[in-house]
């Protein structure tokens, strides 16, 4: 199958301008006879259906949370880009543009990302207008700051919050359509499958949460704002109820998946103390602009640090091996995040990790106390320092902090268009969930301008188009295609409740997260991809047979939630390394050990892979099929990132 | 580590609920809290019983799922966290610990340890907003904000709607919780136009969900994880009576001229 980016022709500045004229508009007096339905309330989520409510359309939104304000957007630390060049120091549409698709190691489209950067300066005004109390100088103006290797200085932030001041900005213009009665609101309510006739969305099937019931809902379109894929880890700082369910479903419902392999793993996390863990907890890469990364120089200084017999500051300066800072003497400490991550887990490999599991390094804020003052270091950190104490019982201001890489972010998801709309028409994809705008790697701050981009400021434009195409005839609650799906879901929640095994689902799903995190992490090869896939067809087939699920559906059951989602891990965990097998190239948070250049950087293939992978759903335990959207870059010439 | 756990378990809303006692076995000391009951659910389910049900979800203190009554304290034993971020070396070998859901007429309990909140949802509904539109807004650095004035309406807006103030409150009171939502608009220009109808909708709300009233004693600011302070009350105490008695306007009415 051909996939048609329809991306517009013409100028990159005036792409969407003119896209946005194109576009077939639907008659206000109209608006009121379709519905919309919205899945996921989080940055994209809840703007989407806030601002398509405003127009006029009948929206449903739905979270699996108690509230649409606890999406995992909440949480969110360090800030937003926004070309806004408040600093005057030569940010602008096109640099942010540069960055991000130089940032994505050339694997983004450029059409999207330009639209990106230049819907990213009224996203600032209208969260702003909304009361989002972003930081501010002195003479009352919005402040900013440098981020995530950026040369300039465009992320606004809310002290360490941002994600929750702009979720509750659009939570509270979403809570406005509520009370107006153009939103219905359904909480605790998760959706399991997606409803398509003659190959159009036309609704979606959901169990509640709190009883259990089975519901068909209709809408003239449906859009997942559903988030990412990260905890197919088990391990990642992710929400514990993040999940790919929805998302999945629609790829077996028809939707193609793109890029799954691209994750992004963030050098800054506190490292995992014993299998009990649950989460991992990031702490902002801020910390890297002041803290120096090092390991001890041999494996036997690490293995006394390991067994307690001698503290970090007890290894002398010679015995310690600041390793970015020797590998990549202009950037140092700051250099991106996805070679911060490799070269801790090279350090680790090498038997040099600290820590009482070795699975860590030391970021160090010694120098920085020393120069800069306790007080100073506190003012900027503090918040971080007490978390990471909390968490650690250990005292940064005394001791090295211990970091290790998690899987933070997921820039693979489902394949959409310009107008993000799936190949499945009326089916759409927001935020994190679709494919589109980072490319193999994600910068810093850049997540919220997207998922917001989307909510506000695309999707309002180009559902219109689709509807005005389709006309606001009601879908027929009564079509065979909604029983028969309500029946597939129904089928599926029996098997699971029919498993009777003696292995908790959990433990499955801590089985494929170590697999996904071996395997298809921070380094992949051939051979251990290979070894991956068997691994996970095992292991899934073993959950079908041995997997204990107890209680019943018409109650709350969080054993029959949980079940529903690992199982769809299990196989969305077999497609990502399919995927990461097939890219023989390595680019961004994708590293293929076979493919790197002389220093041990990633090294892209542009020749053969210039590509975006999407796969086709063809069938249980049947492979899937490749589709390429080859990536035509007209505007800025490919080159190999370099930070040495 | 090992300790005895007193659990309150309420099959749904419509049933009574009682306290049972389990077991929790080699428990390390730096599991978080919920980590423990996770590891004492795993053991539940092999041995076919049911699992304890309790809400979380982003456990790193931000998304104000979990909720804990814990040996009498919202959010156990430490201040200004969430439960999701107490570790079990805040207990000690050995220890008997009390686990109950938020007890409130507003808060029903839903299963075991989780309630139904949904009741802050209605009072955000009732005016928490800004009255705009996607589009259309001036320039972010069109309007000047005091930064003293920014920080304190951030402050404000920390607050995670855990709903720990109506746990600690004897009278089950929602003052904190909804003065906060109130004082963050209330403080910012861009809450001005609809400041006074916004605290009386609110208000209004917030009475007719049933929370107790408040009578100044502070358990709430206490037991706050994010610790919003009385001021907020005040502040809106102070709108609050303003409004009725010199602004009192027609409330947001959003029946009509919708779409």
């Amino acid at each position: 199958m051909s996939l048609e980016a329809k991306i517009p022709p013409g100028p990159l500045a005036e792409k969407w301008s003119k896209h946005k004229f194109n576009l077939k508009l639907v008659n206000p007096a109209n608006k009121r006879k379709y519905d919309v339905i919205v899945v996921g309330t989080g940055l994209a989520g809840a703007s989407a259906a806030a601002s398509l409510a405003e127009l006029g359309y009948n929206v449903k939104a739905f979270c699996f949370q108690d509230s649409p304000r606890r999406a995992h957007s909440i949480a969110a630390q360090g800030g937003i880009n926004a070309a806004k060049n408040y600093q005057n120091d030569g940010d602008s549409v096109y640099r942010l543009f540069y960055d991000t698709i130089k940032g994505g190691d050339y694997r983004a489209r450029e059409g999207n990302v330009y639209r990106l950067a230049e819907v990213s300066v009224n996203i600032i005004d209208q969260c702003v207008a909304q009361g989002v109390p972003f930081a501010r100088e002195y003479g009352g103006l919005l402040d900013n700051r440098s981020f995530g290797g950026s040369q300039v200085s465009r992320t606004f932030y809310a002290r360490g919050q941002t994600g929750q001041q702009l979720l509750l900005g659009a939570y509270s213009a979403l809570n406005r359509q509520i009370h107006k009665g153009k939103v219905k609101m359904y909480t605790r309510t998760e959706m399991l499958d997606v409803v398509t006739i003659d190959g159009h969305a036309k609704g979606i099937i959901t169990r509640n949460l709190t009883n259990g019931q089975i519901e068909t809902h209709t809408g003239h379109a449906v859009l997942l704002c559903t988030g990412g894929y990260g905890n197919v880890f088990y391990l990642s700082t992710n929400a514990a109820g993040s999940n790919v369910t929805a998302a999945w479903r629609a790829h077996k419902r028809g939707a193609f998946f793109a890029n799954p392999c691209y994750t992004q793993i963030h050098p800054t996390c506190i490292p995992v103390t014993g299998d009990h863990q649950s989460k991992l907890t990031l702490m902002s890469e801020s910390l890297r602009n002041d803290g120096r990364v090092w390991a001890p120089k041999t494996v036997e200084i690490a293995e006394k640090l390991r067994k307690k017999e001698i503290t970090a500051a007890q290894v002398k300066e010679d015995d310690r091996d600041y390793f970015l800072e020797r590998k990549y003497p202009s950037f140092g400490n700051l250099v991106p995040r996805d070679v911060a991550s490799r070269n801790a887990k090279e350090m680790v490999d090498d038997g040099r990790g600290v820590g009482g599991s070795g699975f860590a390094v030391f970021l160090d804020f010694a120098d920085a106390i020393n120069r800069l003052g306790q007080e100073a270091v506190a003012a900027k950190y503090g918040n971080l320092f007490d978390m990471y104490y909390q968490i650690t019982d250990e005292d940064p201001y005394k001791q090295p902090m211990r970091i290790y890489p998690a899987v933070h972010y997921t820039m693979g998801g489902l394949w959409v268009d310009y107008n993000l709309s799936t190949n499945v028409p009326g089916l759409y994809a927001l935020g994190e969930c679709n494919f589109s705008d980072h490319g193999a790697n994600r910068l810093g701050a850049s997540a919220l301008m997207q998922g917001l981009a989307d909510g506000y400021f695309v999707i309002p434009y180009t559902l219109g188009d689709y509807l005005a195409t389709i006309g606001p005839k009601p879908v027929d609650a009564s079509h065979p295609a909604f029983a028969k799906t309500k029946q597939d879901v129904l089928d599926r929640i029996n098997s699971l409740l029919a498993l009777n095994g003696t292995k908790t689902v959990n433990e499955y799903h801590r089985d494929l997260g170590h697999i996904m995190w071996e395997y298809c992490g921070m380094a992949r090869t051939e051979e251990g991809l290979a070894k991956a896939k068997e691994l996970i067809q095992a292991l899934r087939a073993d959950f079908w047979k041995n997997a204990k699920v107890v209680g019943a559906n018409d109650e709350v059951n969080a054993a029959l939630e949980k079940a529903g989602r690992v199982a769809d891990f299990l196989e969305l965990g077999e497609l990502m390394v399919d995927d990461a097998k097939m890219r023989k190239e390595s680019c961004g948070g994708h590293f293929r050990l076979e493919s790197q250049t002389e220093e041990g950087e990633a090294l892209r293939d542009d020749d053969n892979f210039a590509f975006v992978g999407a796969w086709e759903y063809k069938g249980d335990n049947q492979p899937e099929i490749l589709n390429k959207e080859i990536l035509d870059f007209e505007f800025v010439h490919l080159t190999q990132r370099s930070y040495k | 580590m090992n300790l005895t756990l007193k659990v309150w378990r309420q099959k749904d809303a419509n049933s009574s609920g009682k306290m049972v006692t389990y077991k929790a076995e080699n428990i390390s000391p730096d599991m978080s809290f919920l980590e423990m009951l996770d590891v004492v659910n795993e053991s539940l389910i092999l041995k076919n019983d049911e699992p304890i049900h309790f809400d979380h979800d982003c456990r790193e203190g931000i998304c104000g799922m979990c909720s804990l009554y814990i040996n009498g304290r919202p959010h156990g034993p430490k201040r200004a966290i969430t439960t999701c971020q107490l570790h079990m070396r805040s207990f000690h070998d050995g220890e008997t610990i009390t686990i109950e859901p938020w007890r409130a007429a507003a808060f029903p309990v839903i299963k075991d340890l989780a309630v139904d909140r949904s009741a802050f949802d209605r009072i955000q509904q009732a005016g928490g907003y800004v009255s705009v539109n996607t589009g259309g807004v001036p320039d972010a650095n069109e309007l000047l904000i005091p930064k003293v004035i920014a920080d304190e309406a951030f402050n404000s807006a920390t607050c995670i709607g855990c709903g720990a103030c109506v746990a600690a409150c004897k009278n089950a009171s929602a003052m904190l919780f909804v003065s906060a939502k109130v004082s963050q608009m209330a403080m910012l220009p861009q809450g001005q136009p609809e400041r006074w109808s916004r605290v009386q909708s609110m208000v209004a709300q917030m009475d007719e969900e049933g929370f107790g009233s408040c009578t100044n004693t502070g358990a709430c600011e206490a037991e706050c994880p994010k610790e919003i302070s009385l001021t907020n009350i005040s502040r809106m105490n102070n709108d609050y009576l303003s409004a009725k008695l010199f602004r009192e306007e027609k409330v947001h009415d959003h029946s009509g001229g919708g779409e």
